[in-house]
């Protein structure tokens, strides 16, 4: 029995960690949803939690290499709080000032300044780290503090609002989402794309000589996953736009006001969080930098001995997770529609509980980009779930934290039976 | 004798006082080797005499704290392992310096991987080549997309020596390189070493086997204590006289020749 189970894995080439991750959602999901009579399966709150999710699950990508390297970044955290506060203070006073109120390159300006600003401190904390050989831990825990306070000093304390309209859009409101088409387009191109990264990859492993899996296994997963590209689509075009946003925006653009519904598609949002997940992908798996990281998580000597910079690579790990929290503070400013002092306050626990309960392994060399976003996913499921059952805040602190035991304890175990 | 083999040729790799110290503690002190091409000369010495750290000087995993490495004949810099392998010096590692996360073609070619045209990593082009090497030095190797932390103390012993060897060096070191194989996977590294020999390759081999280096080797030197105790021809030696030099310290070509 378990002899079969392990070769129908294999044909699939799945691990049951994953299976697991999704099973869990799945339960989650489920639950929440009687719970609440039905509230929480909704296209409403699935594009909320996708939403939700975003922000949090671009910097989870970004922690999978820190972690898998041996190191920890606690600051990202306050580092999202800082750069949302330049970024706010860049297009409401500093911009507009220069180019005028309203300006169409603001938003893109002020992405830059903030990515830049991330990137040149994620560096030097990579440099402290790698160079001076200050342990992670310390060097992040610095980094904590002093960009927490920091933020506070750029504008005393004062919140920042309101931010450039374009900007916002960043956010994902009533707004900032691909509409119904767009949506559709993407969808079926994403599909597309699977399907055809699947078959090359096939032909070429064939050509090669190697065993492939056969030709139904890869059909069924190639299935699925059109399955629930074309399924997120869907639900997210099922979320219909209230009327008076539909007013409100087609007014702003003077255009006749539609009689039929309007839908809200893809948050935009989603769609970075996203790219995100594509390039990161691409990044660990298929590119030299991506395959050091993991070489020198699994074992640094080796990789020096390979002549591996290790030292240089844990800078570019670190700029890498400084620029992708600037992309998490774009997502958390633009959808609050201001920065106060507190953005951003606990999200350094919540990235690295994303990271390990999506399989990320304290003691480096393994964990994967698709495990950290879902196990973003499942942190927010679990917190949105909670808010609209109506479980009190501290409570909610409380299972959070049990599940994160739990997740890792099972991974674990998981590891142990599997021998990796 | 030894001057007549070698008449005129320049060694391939010369060591001249090389010292290296932890510490205070002198690892390597003042230590001279040389390396002919199509030579094995076997490094003995008592387990911390100091070997390992004085074939790391050349491989780049150490920074030597005196002394000069010639290679053909020129002063050569190895700062780091890039720097050796510049040289065309491939090293088996007593401790492997495998990854265990990485599967065996990934540790191959850690460092220079095969690259598509798009500049993405090959894994397929690597696992094939890999097959190729890995059929030819351990054919019952199966466990290719395995990372190697599942495999055994011979095979990723196995999975080291193909990366020495795939990367045609010109100078290899291997230290105890049969240590975790069983005698037909030995016997195999055996007719290896007998093969790269007669390809021109220059080896350094660290063992801890008399009967090996009696059987393999060309030259034996001998260290204790991070010092030389002699360098000797191995057709003009005993096993015996070579175990007292590991013991003892002795060395009998102060006797015999001079
Ligand atoms: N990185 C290091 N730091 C401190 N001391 C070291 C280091 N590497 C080696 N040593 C010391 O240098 C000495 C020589 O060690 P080395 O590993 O070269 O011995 P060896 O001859 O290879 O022994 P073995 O046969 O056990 O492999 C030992 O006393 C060891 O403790
Ligand atoms: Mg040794």
């Amino acid at each position: 029995m378990e002899n079969r189970i392990t070769r129908l894995a294999s044909n699939f080439k799945i691990d049951f960690r994953i299976l697991g991750m999704i099973g869990a959602l799945i339960i989650l999901w489920v639950v929440f949803n009687s719970v609440t009579g039905g509230r929480f399966l909704t296209p409403r709150n699935l594009f909320n939690l996708s939403v939700q999710t975003a922000s949090v699950a671009v910097m989870a990508t970004g922690m999978v290499f820190i972690i898998v390297t041996r190191h920890i970044d606690l600051s990202v955290g306050s580092l999202l709080g800082m750069l949302g506060m330049i970024m706010g203070t860049t297009q409401t006073h500093i911009l507009p000032d220069l180019l005028g109120i309203g300006h169409p390159a603001i938003w893109i300006l002020t992405i830059s300044v903030g990515l830049v600003c991330g990137i040149a401190i994620g560096a030097l904390q990579g440099w402290a780290v790698g160079y001076l050989t200050i342990p992670a831990f310390i060097v992040t825990l610095g980094g904590f503090m002093v960009f927490r306070g920091s933020a506070w000093w750029i504008t005393h304390g004062q919140t920042v609002a309101p931010l450039d309209s374009t900007f916002k859009l960043l956010g994902g409101g009533a707004e900032g989402t691909l509409g119904s088409t767009l949506s559709w387009i993407v969808g079926i191109t994403a599909s597309l794309i699977a399907v055809i990264i699947m078959l090359i990859s096939r032909r070429k492993k064939s050509a090669h000589g190697f065993k492939v899996p056969p030709f139904w296994a890869e059909g069924i997963l190639a299935g699925c996953a059109v399955f629930l590209i074309m399924g997120f689509v869907w639900i997210m075009n099922s979320y219909q736009l209230p009327k008076g946003a539909v007013k409100r925006i087609y007014e702003v653009k003077d255009l006749p006001i539609p009689d039929h519904a309007i839908y809200h598609g893809i948050a935009i949002p989603v769609v970075i969080l996203l790219l995100v997940a594509i390039i990161m992908t691409v990044v660990s798996k298929r590119t030299r930098f991506g395959r050091y990281i993991y070489a020198t998580g699994g074992n640094p000597e080796a990789a020096e001995l390979s002549g591996i910079n290790t030292r240089l690579l844990t800078v570019k790990v670190f700029a890498l997770m400084g620029g992708l929290t600037a992309i998490a503070a774009v997502i958390a400013s633009a959808r609050l529609g201001s920065v106060g002092n507190d953005l951003g306050t606990l999200d350094e626990l919540r990235v690295i509980a994303a990271a390990v309960i999506g399989g990320t392994a304290l003691a480096g060399g393994a964990g994967t980009i698709y495990g950290a976003i879902l196990g973003a996913l499942i942190m927010q499921s679990l917190q949105s779930g909670m808010a609209m059952v109506g479980v009190d805040a501290p409570l909610q602190s409380i299972v959070v934290g049990l599940v994160l035991v739990l997740a890792v304890f099972l991974d674990i175990t998981y590891r142990r039976k599997t021998g990796q | 004798m030894e001057n007549q083999k070698h008449n005129g040729q320049t060694p391939l790799v010369e060591m001249k006082d090389i010292q290296i110290s932890f510490g205070g503690i002198k690892a390597v002190d003042k230590v001279s080797v040389d390396l002919y091409p199509g030579e094995v000369v076997g490094l003995l010495g008592h387990n911390g005499a100091g070997k390992s750290t004085l074939i790391k000087v050349l491989s780049g995993a150490y920074q030597k704290d005196g002394g000069e490495i010639y290679i053909n004949g020129e002063k050569a810099t190895i700062n780091n392992p890039r720097d050796a392998r510049s040289y065309n010096i491939e090293t088996i590692y007593q401790t492997l310096a495998l990854a265990d996360n990485l599967d065996a073609s990934s540790n191959l070619f850690l460092g220079r991987e095969l690259m598509t045209s798009m500049g993405m990593v090959d894994d397929d082009s690597m696992e094939a080549e890999t097959r190729k090497i890995m059929n030819r030095l351990n054919p019952n190797f199966e466990k290719f997309t395995a990372p190697v932390s599942a495999l055994s103390g011979g095979q990723r012993q196995s999975v080291a020596i193909a990366r020495a060897v795939y990367f045609n060096a010109k100078i290899l070191i291997m230290d105890e390189p049969t240590a975790a194989l069983g005698p037909h996977e030995t016997q195999m590294v055996s007719d290896l070493i007998e093969k790269l020999k007669a390809d021109g390759i220059g080896i350094f081999l660290i063992s801890h086997d008399i009967h090996d280096v009696m059987k393999l080797c060309d030259r034996a030197s001998v260290m204790k204590n991070g010092q030389l105790v002699g360098s000797v021809n191995v057709d003009d030696v005993t096993d015996d006289d070579l175990l007292s030099m590991i013991i003892l310290g002795k060395n009998p070509s102060e006797n015999k020749s001079a």
